[in-house]
Formats: C-alpha cells, sequence, structure tokens
C-alpha cells in the first residue's frame, strides 16, 4: 500500500530528534487520532538552517515528517511556508487516501514551528500563532 | 504469526477436497451418480464436525463462512422470535460480525444491551443474568476474542440463559480446532465457527443450531440444509471442513499444550525484554496461541510493518491498519486510553511455529520498539 519512497522515509527516517536550542518548535495532532508530530528548527538569517521531527504515528505519519523536514532544510522561511501537504506527499510519489491526513499534519506542523519563531521574534502575537495545534477532529482529508 | 488471521491449509485436508473439485464435481441435490457422491461426502462432513463438537449430524448448518453464520445466528433468533420480545444481549468486546448485525437489528426496532468486560476482557455472568429482562430473546457472548485472546465463561453465561428461558448463541470462530468445544458440555444453543481458523479452507464455516431452536433462514432460495440455508453446497469447502475439524480434533491436547508453551515464553520474554509494555487478555484463561500486548510511546502499525520488514508477519488491532482511525473497541472496552490502545501488538501462534520462531520474535521486538520510541515525542515528554 505504501511507495517504495513511503517506505524508506519511514524505515530510515531523516532528521529525527530534537533541536535542545530551537528557534521555533511546533507540536501538532492528539493522541485520540494516532498522530502526534512535534517539529523543531534552527533559523539563521531568515533561512532554515536544521529541522528534526519527532513523531507518534503511523508509517505514513513517519515518513511525511521525514520528508518534510528534508524539503524544508536551507529554505527561507517563506520559501518554506510554500510547502504544502500535497508538496510533501508528492515528495513521496503519493499517499494512500486514508493516509492523507498525514502530509496535512506534518504541514501543520511545519507552520507551527515557523509561527514559534516568528512568535518569539515579536514578529507576531503569541495569541495569534500558538505553536501547538489540536486537530480537533480524526477525519482522514482535510 | 498471525495465525488469528488465518492458518495454511493442511495438506491431508487439500487432499481430501481435491476429488470434489476435480472428478467428482456433482451437485449433492441431484439424484444421479454424481450427485449421491457429494451427498454422501456432505454428510460425511457433517457427521464428522457433528462428533467434534458432541452434537447430532442434523444440528450442523454449513454457511459460508463464521461471519454468516453469526449474522444467521443473530437476526435469525431475532426475526423469529419477535413476538416474545426485542432485546438482545451481547459484549462491547464481540468481533464485528455480531456487532454489526446487533447495530443493524437497533435500526429495525431492536434493544440491545451491549455488556462491558473487566480490565482483562471478561464477561462478568451475573452481569449478563442482570441484563435479562421479559423481553430478551438472544444472549450472544463469544466463547474467545480475536484479538486479546481471553477465554469467556461461556458454560456460567449458558446455564443462566437456560434458567431463564432465553436462547444462547456463541461467536466460537477462534476457540474451535484450539481448544475442547463440546456444545453438550457448554450447554450453548447456537455456535459459529470458521473452518480456515484451523488449518481447513477459507469460504466455509458452520452454525450448530440446537435442536427445537426456531430461527428464520438467512439465505433465502432453494431447499439446501433442510430448507434452512439455501444454496448449492460447497462441496469440496464442506469436505475440507470436515477433515480439517477431525483432524484439529484427534491431537488437539498435545497441540494446544505444545503452542501454549510456546506462547509463555514469548509472552515471558516480551515482558522481561520490553519496559511499559502491558499484556492484554486474561493471564491464564486465554487461547493457546494468542498473545498479544501494548506498547507504550508508539503506534502499532509502524510496530507491525518494520516486523514485517524483519519477516515477522504480525497484526495490530490500531487505528491506522484498517484504514478507520479509531482504535480497537475491544482495547477501548478494556478501559486503555486510546494512545495506549494505538501501540497493539498481537501475535497469534500456530501449528507452524517452532521454538526458533520466538526466539527469533524476542530477539528482533525490543529494538524495533525502542528505535520507534526515541522517534516519539510521548516517549521524549516522559524522559523529560
Amino acid at each position: 500500500m505504501y511507495t517504495e519512497k513511503v517506505m524508506d522515509h519511514f524505515m530510515n527516517p531523516r532528521n529525527v530528534g530534537e533541536i535542545p536550542d530551537a528557534d521555533g518548535v511546533g507540536e501538532v495532532g492528539n493522541p485520540k487520532c494516532g498522530d502526534i508530530m512535534k517539529m523543531f528548527i534552527k533559523v539563521e538569517n531568515d533561512r532554515i538552517m536544521d529541522a528534526k521531527f519527532l513523531t507518534f504515528g503511523c508509517a505514513a505519519a513517519i515518513a511525511t515528517s521525514s520528508m518534510a523536514t528534508e524539503l524544508i532544510k536551507g529554505k527561507t522561511l517563506e520559501e518554506a511556508l510554500e510547502v504544502t501537504n500535497k508538496t510533501v506527499a508528492e515528495a513521496l510519489d503519493g499517499l494512500p487516501p486514508v493516509k492523507m491526513h498525514c502530509s496535512v499534519l506534518a504541514e501543520e506542523a511545519l507552520r507551527a514551528a515557523i509561527n514559534d519563531y516568528r512568535r518569539r521574534k515579536g514578529l507576531v502575537t503569541g495569541d495569534v500563532a500558538p505553536n501547538k495545534i489540536e486537530v480537533p477532529d480524526c477525519k482522514p482529508d482535510k | 504469526m498471525d495465525n488469528a488471521a488465518t492458518t495454511s491449509l493442511k495438506p491431508e485436508v487439500l487432499e481430501a477436497m481435491m476429488p470434489y473439485l476435480t472428478g467428482k464435481y456433482g451437485n449433492a441435490s441431484t439424484l444421479y451418480l454424481e450427485g449421491r457422491e457429494a451427498r454422501e461426502a456432505v454428510e460425511q462432513a457433517r457427521e464428522r464436525t457433528a462428533r467434534a463438537l458432541g452434537a447430532e449430524p442434523e444440528e450442523i448448518y454449513f454457511t459460508s463462512g463464521g461471519t454468516e453464520a453469526d449474522n444467521w445466528a443473530i437476526k435469525g433468533v431475532a426475526f423469529a422470535r419477535r413476538e416474545k420480545g426485542n432485546h438482545i444481549i451481547t459484549s462491547q468486546i464481540e468481533h464485528h460480525a455480531v456487532l454489526h448485525p446487533c447495530e443493524y437489528l437497533e435500526k429495525h426496532g431492536f434493544r440491545v444491551t451491549y455488556l462491558p468486560v473487566d480490565s482483562d476482557g471478561l464477561v462478568d455472568p451475573g452481569d449478563v443474568s442482570r441484563a435479562i429482562e421479559q423481553d430478551t430473546v438472544l444472549v450472544s457472548i463469544m466463547f474467545a476474542n480475536n484479538e486479546i485472546g481471553t477465554i469467556e465463561p461461556v458454560a456460567e453465561i449458558a446455564r443462566i440463559c437456560r434458567e431463564k428461558g432465553v436462547l444462547f448463541h456463541t461467536d466460537a470462530v477462534q476457540a474451535v480446532g484450539h481448544v475442547p468445544v463440546n456444545v453438550e458440555k457448554l450447554g450453548v444453543d447456537l455456535l459459529s465457527l470458521s473452518a480456515h481458523k484451523f488449518h481447513g479452507p477459507k469460504g466455509i464455516g458452520a452454525l450448530y443450531v440446537r435442536k427445537g431452536v426456531r430461527l428464520d433462514p438467512f439465505i433465502h432460495g432453494g431447499g439446501q440444509e433442510r430448507n434452512r440455508r439455501a444454496g448449492t453446497e460447497n462441496v469440496a469447502g464442506i469436505v475440507g471442513l470436515g477433515a480439517a475439524i477431525e483432524l484439529a480434533s484427534s491431537s488437539l491436547e498435545e497441540r494446544a499444550a505444545r503452542i501454549a508453551a510456546l506462547r509463555d515464553k514469548l509472552i515471558g520474554g516480551v515482558l522481561e525484554k520490553v519496559p511499559d509494555v502491558r499484556l492484554n487478555g486474561h493471564r491464564t484463561m486465554r487461547l493457546p496461541g494468542n498473545a498479544h500486548f501494548c506498547f507504550r510511546f508508539i503506534e502499532g502499525e509502524s510496530l507491525l510493518l518494520n516486523l514485517d520488514v524483519k519477516g515477522v508477519s504480525a497484526s495490530s488491532g490500531s487505528a491506522c491498519t484498517s484504514g478507520s482511525l479509531e482504535p480497537s473497541h475491544v482495547l477501548l472496552a478494556l478501559g486503555l486510553p486510546h494512545e495506549m490502545a494505538a501501540g497493539s501488538l498481537r501475535l497469534t501462534l500456530g501449528d507452524d511455529n517452532t521454538q526458533e520462531d520466538v526466539d527469533y520474535v524476542l530477539e528482533i521486538l525490543p529494538e524495533t520498539v525502542n528505535k520507534l520510541r526515541m522517534m516519539s515525542p510521548l516517549y521524549a515528554a516522559r524522559r523529560g
């Protein structure tokens, strides 16, 4: 059911772990949905120098986290914000329809991490951009 | 190690079936030689099945499998006894082949009580007794649970039902061929079984219906199975069921003892080698082949795909496997929180498994669990 790329990123995930002195941290999902993603970014001159993740979830959740961190490394924040769930899914040669919500989570984790960075820098207020997004329901597709 | 999902077809069973897939292709309802040969084979299989269950041959009805047998028992009794009442009692941990027919009946004016279970998955017979009302027409409690392997106190529940004059059905799909199942000793009125769970072919099962129990037909059509289950008999399948159940019953105790020893080694090894793990299901009142765990901080599908890559076939009742995002209804009924229920792994041993298989799982499972935990934000949060 999974493509070779998904299996590769699932079995050998890139960028696993935490960044202790991260400039932005985003956490999305809830245990009721079965998926929780936490993304860490290190930013220099508006550019993402490093990205890492921790994920509790199925193979698709782990593979999309891995691919999302790969895609944003080296990008400016503006460029990184253009990475959508579709970009991540396509980079993995596709996901089964019931697993598309995993790529949505990856996109949201990335946005939450960037928002957290901007909030810390005083670019936006904390109320507007929380770095923790509770995904309220478990519908497979956005 | 997924023998609860299905088992291999035994060569002896295939051999018994072969003539009816080739030369002896007669329709058992016809009167000429080929038909008579098929009829004879069907009736012989019925006798073998009856003998294995301690039943009379005329109490055995062949179906397309366990799911049809469950559907038939529940809807058949419900509709046949509608005049008497519209209340059915079952448990929260039944297979969907029982739960979904019950939910269907609720849409048609029936009332269903779904009894809770304790943290080991046991139904309390006292709960059954208290739930029976004037208008209760059927109680259906599974013999053994397909996920966690817990064996229910079926004989005691059957006795309560009989005292109160309520019919009792048990879904014994996971039990037949693995533990002794005798309908007389148990005192059940209806019992479902499926051949491919005990080294028979897929697509064939049976419903035991005690003499005198009325139930509506489920498949309407021709007069097969004494006018109770229409459709040309699956002769080869029926012969396969008969051969498989005879084979399974003949060596039941030695096989069960060997497999239970492997299971205990597996369970003991996992509990010893992996921290933060829960054994699901009753420690002793469980199927000989069943080992079922929840590993905290990780998710079941990731675990079983990792094991698959290493050559171990397992199952997870977890969310992602089935495509639905709801964790197993069985694990939630035990009272486990969602994130714990998500990290489930079922390993079910059978005749084909060896000591080496168990050793291999015990070697690779701890490192696989650890690999996934190192990726888990829940584990990181706990470590602080």
